[in-house]
């Protein structure tokens, strides 16, 4: 199971109801939407209204998207992969914000091929350790790796406690 | 009928569950044709022998009653290389330092024609190699499926099940007091200091608990797994550890709503040996959850096998020394 992060141009008829028809089979198969861009005023030749809609998604499950989608009458336009197509979560503990977490930010994103697309933190209390989310993505599984070990000294040397997913240790074994 | 006659060294949980264990499964045994007898038995405060076969009824009722099995003075030693027997049984304590005694008892074992059978970590994380050639060098059986896993079989499904695979590279949870701590930390949301309480008053957790959270006891196993499997030979030091007392009930909550739990993994591939919190997807195989322990072996034909169990307990981990009696039994 690789995700990518996939870029959908799709048709809708010019009739109520359609936007959700489209965005239910991508959640339908556990995709994330990230963006949807709706212009319900720029029609296409063919009177149809473009949508342009951005998510992550399993790579296995994206012919039997497009099936769905155009059994339920949603025309497929293009299909586009986005550059940063692979994606990782990672948990940080420790002194997230005092240990400056925009410029562990800036570490991943200055590579130039991965970059911090999603942060979720918690503070419990001023005393306490803080926990983040993170989710980074990257061009592909090589810079991805990278991307991981950039995060991995800025962790160590901030004494950042980082927990990685298992599924990426164990492709690579 | 075969007849095997059996020394149990060290009565501690395991090695009372070794006596129970062979008490309730002698008439199965007896139908099956063979005829284990425990010919010794010793615990820190001297030993019982008898040569046509201890009562181990008694030997379970006075260990209860007088908190040791002694008759005699004769000490697991004594025991090993006088009393006539075949298979030894090394249920010592783990000792991490220098794997004492343990490892004198295995040797001494060896260097008497015995087969070992043992459950005791410490002699095999720090000595594996050489207790490994000994045991070759005097043409004898070492099995130590108790060893890792508890009551999963996982060197039985490597060597015997998976044989002529390669083995590519093995994960799991091989701790059951750290798996249950994080798994109520996560349910819970408690703090990691309220969960260690917790196990500790159910007795999952010792009274100084840094052997298990700080990840010494899965390094143990881990190096004792890949030793076996991959032929290395690795010590305990050579593990990458880091152990489960930094996270917080946070971090959990964080993983969950993005449909992860956390768990502390060991991992043995690409030359590396590694013990460290890693997220898991919610439906991997290797999510289980209390004090399961799990393992999950990636192999070039079989694809990746996953097994899981109980990881702890005098009668499991007696279940896994029995198998390996039986399997010296049988093939010898």
């Amino acid at each position: 199971m690789e995700n990518m992060i996939v870029s959908m141009t799709l048709e809708l008829k010019d009739i109520p109801g359609q936007l959700v028809l489209a965005l239910a089979p991508i959640s339908e198969l556990h995709g994330n939407i990230m963006s949807v861009v709706h212009q319900h005023e720029e029609k296409t030749p063919r009177g149809t209204i473009p949508v342009q809609v951005t998510f992550e998604i399993d790579q296995g499950f994206l012919d039997e998207l497009i099936e769905k989608l155009e059994t339920s009458g949603v025309g497929v336009a293009r299909v586009g992969e986005e550059r940063l197509r692979s994606s990782v979560s990672v948990v940080l503990i420790g002194h997230i914000i005092h240990s400056d977490i925009g410029d562990t930010i800036d570490k991943i994103d200055k590579t130039g091929f991965a970059e911090v697309v999603d942060l979720s933190l918690s503070m419990p209390a001023i005393e306490r350790t803080s926990s983040a989310y993170l989710v980074i993505n990257a061009v592909g599984i090589k810079e991805l790796k990278k991307a991981l070990e950039v995060l991995r000294e800025v962790a160590a040397k901030k004494e950042l406690l980082m927990i990685e997913p298992i599924r990426l240790n164990s492709e690579a074994a | 009928m075969k007849t095997a006659r059996v020394s149990i060294i060290g009565f501690g949980a395991v090695g009372q569950g070794v006596a129970k264990a062979i008490l309730s499964k002698n008439e199965t045994l007896i139908e099956q044709g063979i005829d284990l007898r425990v010919v010794g038995i010793s615990d820190s405060k001297g030993s019982e022998i008898n040569a046509d076969g201890i009562d181990l009824e008694s030997a379970l009722k006075r260990k209860k009653q007088k908190g040791t099995v002694a008759k005699c003075k004769d000490d697991a030693l004594e025991i090993i290389k006088n009393v006539e027997h075949e298979i030894v049984v090394e249920a010592t304590p783990t000792n991490i330092k220098n794997g004492e005694p343990g490892s004198s008892n295995m040797f001494a074992a060896f260097g008497s024609g015995k087969h070992v059978v043992t459950s005791n970590k410490g002699p095999l994380a720090l000595r594996f190699s050489e207790l490994k050639e000994a045991a070759e060098d005097n043409g004898v059986f070492f099995r130590y499926e108790a060893t890792v896993g508890g009551a999963v079989p996982i060197f039985n499904l490597i060597h015997e099940a998976l044989a002529g695979n390669r083995v590519i590279g093995i994960e799991g949870i091989l701790n059951g007091t750290t798996n249950y701590i994080l798994t109520r930390m996560a349910e819970e949301r408690l703090t990691y200091e309220l969960a260690l309480k917790e196990a500790q008053e159910l007795g999952i957790a010792e009274t100084d608990p840094s052997y298990d959270v700080e990840g010494i006891d899965s390094a143990c196993k881990l190096v004792i797994l890949a030793n076996s499997v991959f032929g290395q030979a690795a010590t305990y030091r050579d593990v990458e550890v880091t152990g489960i007392t930094k996270i917080t009930p946070e971090a959990l909550e964080l993983a969950s709503k993005n449909n992860y739990v956390v768990k502390l993994i060991c991992e043995a591939g690409n030359g590396t040996l590694t013990v460290a919190p890693r997220l898991v997807p919610k439906k991997h195989p290797l999510a289980v959850g209390g004090t399961l322990n799990v393992a999950s072996i990636l192999t070039d034909m079989a694809g990746r096998i996953t097994i899981s169990g109980k990881g702890a307990g005098s009668i499991e981990t007696a279940s896994s020394i029995l198998s390996d009696i039986l399997y010296i039994v049988r093939n010898s």
